[in-house]
């Protein structure tokens, strides 16, 4: 890939990614020339996301009806399914995430270009859903940054544009005076992109799978 | 036809399959014991007999079981009991199914003579248990993981000692996952038919001699 990250920054200085850097400040403030700018990009992005569909299961089934007829992606500007990563603005991971798909969603997300976004789509890409197991991965914000996610098992059509409109109010509200904004969070020197026991907190069992029995 | 169109849906019968008195007949005490699980017969042979018994099952013509629908494998929660390897078998010919278990002692090394040479598609399926039991198949040509990849070190996931969310932390799995590489997951010797160039038919051999690709009437 030729990715590297010796020196990883913070998208918020509240030590949430790796080699955070508390003293980061923005180099310019907003004023009228930048709100202006902001809001002619924002509305052009936020209206015109080209999706890159990750899907991986039943959620990829209500994604497809999402996109088809009856419920008509095209509406918010997303016309195009973009199934090359360097044409995609939008990554959506629709279905659960094995360890062995990390690396390719991850190759994905990093052959995307800036700007970028990502939505989780459904119970098992957000939290690993009922597969708290051995082969899957319990969330997949422990392997790429994600801004919006969708509940539901599997979420209807009517929750997954709901996510994506959540998605463009977002974005609407994005400034270049941001410097975070657009940070590429790369995995780090120590093979992750989150501290380790960020991604050991975020893979907690919880509700349900709290009580499960547990063989040995 | 009746009667036998039942004995081959096995829903509506409870006897023992006629292949397990010939069983007994041709391997005495290999056959260990025979019973009827919900209209199919399953038989118990020794491990260390099991390809043989497989081997003429399958080449008896009075038996036939032609075609391998499964190879899988039982680990019982209970640690005195053995590891069964299961072969469901299937005479395509003569419409009858046999399910055939070898119980492997876990004190011993778990191994089992490989079925690759009377049946191809055995290849995956052992392939799967080894990835899934730890049984290690003696003779067969490419024995390594299928479903998890290939250094994946937390050990084999369907054993009853296996914890459910694995050994590790999270944290090491996902590290060890973001550090494959998704390119080595296959080979191109896998995906190719070259190797099985001998065993294609003639006419197909002819047109792949010519260059040609795509199907031909």
């Amino acid at each position: 890939m030729g990715l590297t990250n010796p020196d990883p920054m913070p998208i918020n200085p509240a030590t949430e990614y790796e080699g955070a850097d508390v003293t980061t400040v923005s180099s310019i403030s907003p004023n009228w020339v930048t709100t202006k700018l902001d809001f002619l990009t924002n509305w052009a992005r936020a209206n015109s996301l080209w999706p890159m569909p990750f899907g991986t299961a039943c959620c990829a089934i209500e994604y497809m009806a999402t996109a088809a007829s009856r419920f008509d992606l095209a509406r918010f500007g997303m016309e195009r399914q973009s199934f090359s990563p360097r044409q995609a603005d939008v990554l959506i991971c629709a279905g659960r995430l094995p360890f062995k798909l990390a690396p390719v969603i991850r190759r994905i997300w990093d052959q995307m270009p800036q700007p970028k976004w990502s939505i989780s789509m459904g119970a098992c890409a957000s939290t690993g859903g009922i597969f708290d197991n051995y082969s899957m991965v319990q969330g997949i914000d422990t392997i790429i940054p994600v801004d919006v996610y969708v509940p539901g098992c599997p979420p209807r059509p009517e929750g997954l544009l709901y996510g994506i409109l959540l998605l463009q109010k977002k974005i609407k509200g994005e400034t270049i005076a941001d410097d975070m904004l657009r940070e590429e969070h790369l995995v780090g020197p120590s093979g992750l992109f989150l501290p380790a026991e960020r991604v050991d907190e975020l893979s907690e069992p919880f509700g349900n799978s709290v009580h499960q029995t547990r063989s040995a | 036809m009746g009667s036998e169109w039942r004995r081959a849906r096995g829903c509506l019968v409870s006897t023992v399959s006629p292949s397990v008195a010939a069983l007994r007949a041709e391997f005495g005490g290999a056959v260990q014991r025979s019973l009827v699980s919900c209209g199919d017969t399953v038989v118990y042979v020794a491990p260390e007999r099991a390809h043989d018994v497989l081997a003429w099952l399958r080449d008896t013509p009075a038996q036939n079981f032609n075609y391998l629908t499964d190879v899988t494998a039982v680990d019982y929660r209970d640690p005195g009991l053995p590891l069964e390897v299961v072969y469901q078998l299937r005479s395509l010919p003569r419409r009858a199914d046999l399910r055939v278990k070898a119980a492997l002692d876990k004190a011993a090394p778990l191994e089992i003579r490989s079925v690759y040479d009377l049946w191809r598609g055995a290849d995956w399926l052992e392939r799967e248990v080894y990835d899934m039991f730890g049984v290690t198949f003696l003779g067969h040509p490419d024995l390594r993981r299928i479903l998890m990849w290939e250094t994946y070190a937390e050990g084999y996931p369907l054993r009853k000692e296996f914890p459910l969310r694995g050994h590790f932390s999270r944290a090491e799995q996902t590290r060890q996952a973001l550090a494959a590489n998704p390119e080595a997951h296959y080979s191109l010797e896998e995906l190719s038919i070259a190797e099985s160039y001998d065993e294609l038919p003639a006419d197909m051999r002819e047109r792949l001699a010519r260059g040609e690709r795509g199907f031909l009437k």
